[in-house]
């Protein structure tokens, strides 16, 4: 589990053909804790994906600093991407053991496999998987390099309510044996209040936090549907800005 | 059942085809009662005694040889150059236009050229064959690398993939269609330029045999030559391209 401290002076995008300059990200602060799992609220567009992409150590233009732990020189980001991104021409296993810097030990990633529900899929190709499953390995990719830091980029995006469910409560279950610092990006206020210890909402145009509200439902109850709304409404009720941001 | 029978009835079309061809030719050459037009068994019979005399697999080695030299050197460089130039975007406006020149080179002067820089000898010869077909393969690299799927190459990176394990497991794969088109039309292309290339500067090889054939007005060894030739290829074809396509697209539904 691993300190991550966010810290962006500028984030700009140099004007292109006929889209002038703009300044994507600017004073924004962050400080995540261990084993904290942190979720970002904003609107579309405001973005979120280019912080996760410059906290991934994928895009390198902008200005301030990003600290992942103290000890290590180059930390290990698990990164969920919104499109799962498997090699189609590996196997799913395939896919999980080339993240892998050493050779894995199988009962590890039998046990991933296991808490996900993919032992049965694990020597299939990607294009055999519904979108529910490949989300599923994207997550244990994730977790099998047993990261600094997890990043999920709206990992649930476009999956029918029921299967959306279950992969989120089969995150959870993963989550609970592995509890690593998870950054999460979410639109949806009800499924960033079924998993995140803290919501931070964000503005746009500079993208820019605007309040940050911690989650006052016990882990056990967050599978309550109801109470999940019944705090969703309070937030509404409390925060009316909320609204213009989701 | 159905992918039963059309695998059964694939082979059956094909054996049909050549059956044909060799009627129509029968009997063109039955019609035509010329020197000009063998029939399909003197060809055969030609083709067959420049087998036993040694003399066909000789030449057809040699040209063999030269082909296999200059396809492996063109196909390397091609690929790492196609890859560089689609990579790096200075670097490919900066060569562009001396791709284009050589696109558009004809064969026949690089060929004369070549022999007149480096004289009529063997690394002129393989030379003039490189510079041919090499970029073609550049140009068909650089647009495939153009395309290659920026997402899996960003995944890549965030799990910090080595250079030798992004290109062996994200890139090679992508490449590998274009790779195996750029292969093909390189096998059709460098056989025709090697002919040639023999038959204005060496003393041996297909061309130099055709080019033989050609003053005697010897049409039945000109044609048991290239039904030799094509078949080699053919062979070529069936045995290890289409097994190195399969292979490669197993993974597909």
């Amino acid at each position: 589990m691993t300190t991550v401290d966010i810290n962006i002076d500028s984030k700009t995008y140099p004007a292109k053909s006929r889209a002038s300059e703009h300044q994507a990200i600017a004073d924004f602060k962050l400080s995540l804790n261990p084993g904290e799992f942190v979720c970002l609220v904003g609107p579309s567009g405001c973005g979120k994906t280019t912080l996760l992409n410059i906290i991934a150590g994928l895009d390198n233009d902008y200005q301030g600093r990003i600290s992942v732990g103290q000890q290590h020189a180059s930390p290990k980001i698990g990164y969920v991407f919104q499109n799962p991104r498997l090699l189609p021409w590996r196997t799913v296993r395939e896919n999980i053991e080339l993240v892998l810097t050493e050779a894995a030990d199988p009962s590890y990633l039998d046990a991933l496999f296991d808490v996900m529900q993919l032992t049965h899929a694990q020597h299939a190709y990607p294009e055999r998987l519904s979108l529910g499953m490949s989300r599923r390995v994207a997550i244990i990719r994730a977790f099998a390099i047993n990261p600094d830091v997890l990043l999920m980029d709206e990992p649930f995006v476009s999956l029918d309510a029921p299967t959306a469910r279950q992969v989120r409560e089969l995150l959870m279950t993963l989550w609970r044996q592995r509890p690593h610092t998870v950054l999460f990006v979410t639109h949806d206020l009800r499924e960033a209040i079924a998993l995140d210890d803290r919501l931070v909402f964000l503005s746009s145009a500079p993208m820019q936090v605007v309040s940050q509200i911690d989650v006052t439902i016990a882990r056990n109850e967050r599978e309550d549907e109801v109470k999940v709304e019944a705090f969703r409404q309070r937030l509404l009720n409390d925060y009316p800005a909320i609204k213009t941001l989701l | 059942m159905q992918k039963t029978l059309t695998s059964k009835l694939i082979p059956g079309a094909a054996s049909l085809s050549v059956l044909v061809f060799l009627g129509l030719w029968q009997i063109l050459a039955m019609v035509l009662h010329s020197s000009n037009l063998p029939l399909p068994e003197s060809v055969a019979l030609v083709f067959w005694q420049a087998c036993v005399s040694g003399e066909l697999p000789y030449h057809l080695g040699v040209t063999l040889l030269r082909l296999v030299v200059s396809f492996v050197i063109a196909m390397s460089l091609g690929c790492a150059i196609g890859i560089l130039l689609g990579q790096h975007k200075k670097l490919d406006a900066f060569f562009d236009n001396w791709l284009v020149i050589f696109l558009n080179v004809p064969a026949l002067v690089t060929i004369i050229l070549c022999y007149v820089w480096f004289g009529l000898v063997e690394s002129a010869a393989i030379l003039a064959v490189v510079i041919n077909k090499l970029p073609n393969v550049v140009v068909t690299v650089r647009e495939g690398t153009r395309t290659l799927d920026q997402d899996l190459l960003e995944m890549a990176r965030c799990y910090r993939f080595s250079k030798r394990k992004t290109f062996v497991h994200v890139i090679w794969p992508q490449l590998h269609a274009i790779v195996m088109a750029a292969t093909r039309s390189g096998l059709a292309l460098i056989w025709k330029i090697i002919l040639v290339v023999e038959l204005l500067g060496r003393s041996n090889g297909m061309g130099y045999q055709l080019h033989l054939f050609f003053q005697m007005f010897d049409v039945a060894s000109i044609l048991a030559y290239t039904i030799a030739f094509v078949s080699v290829i053919q062979l070529f074809e069936v045995l290890v391209l289409k097994p190195l396509d399969k292979k490669s697209q197993r993974w597909r539904r």
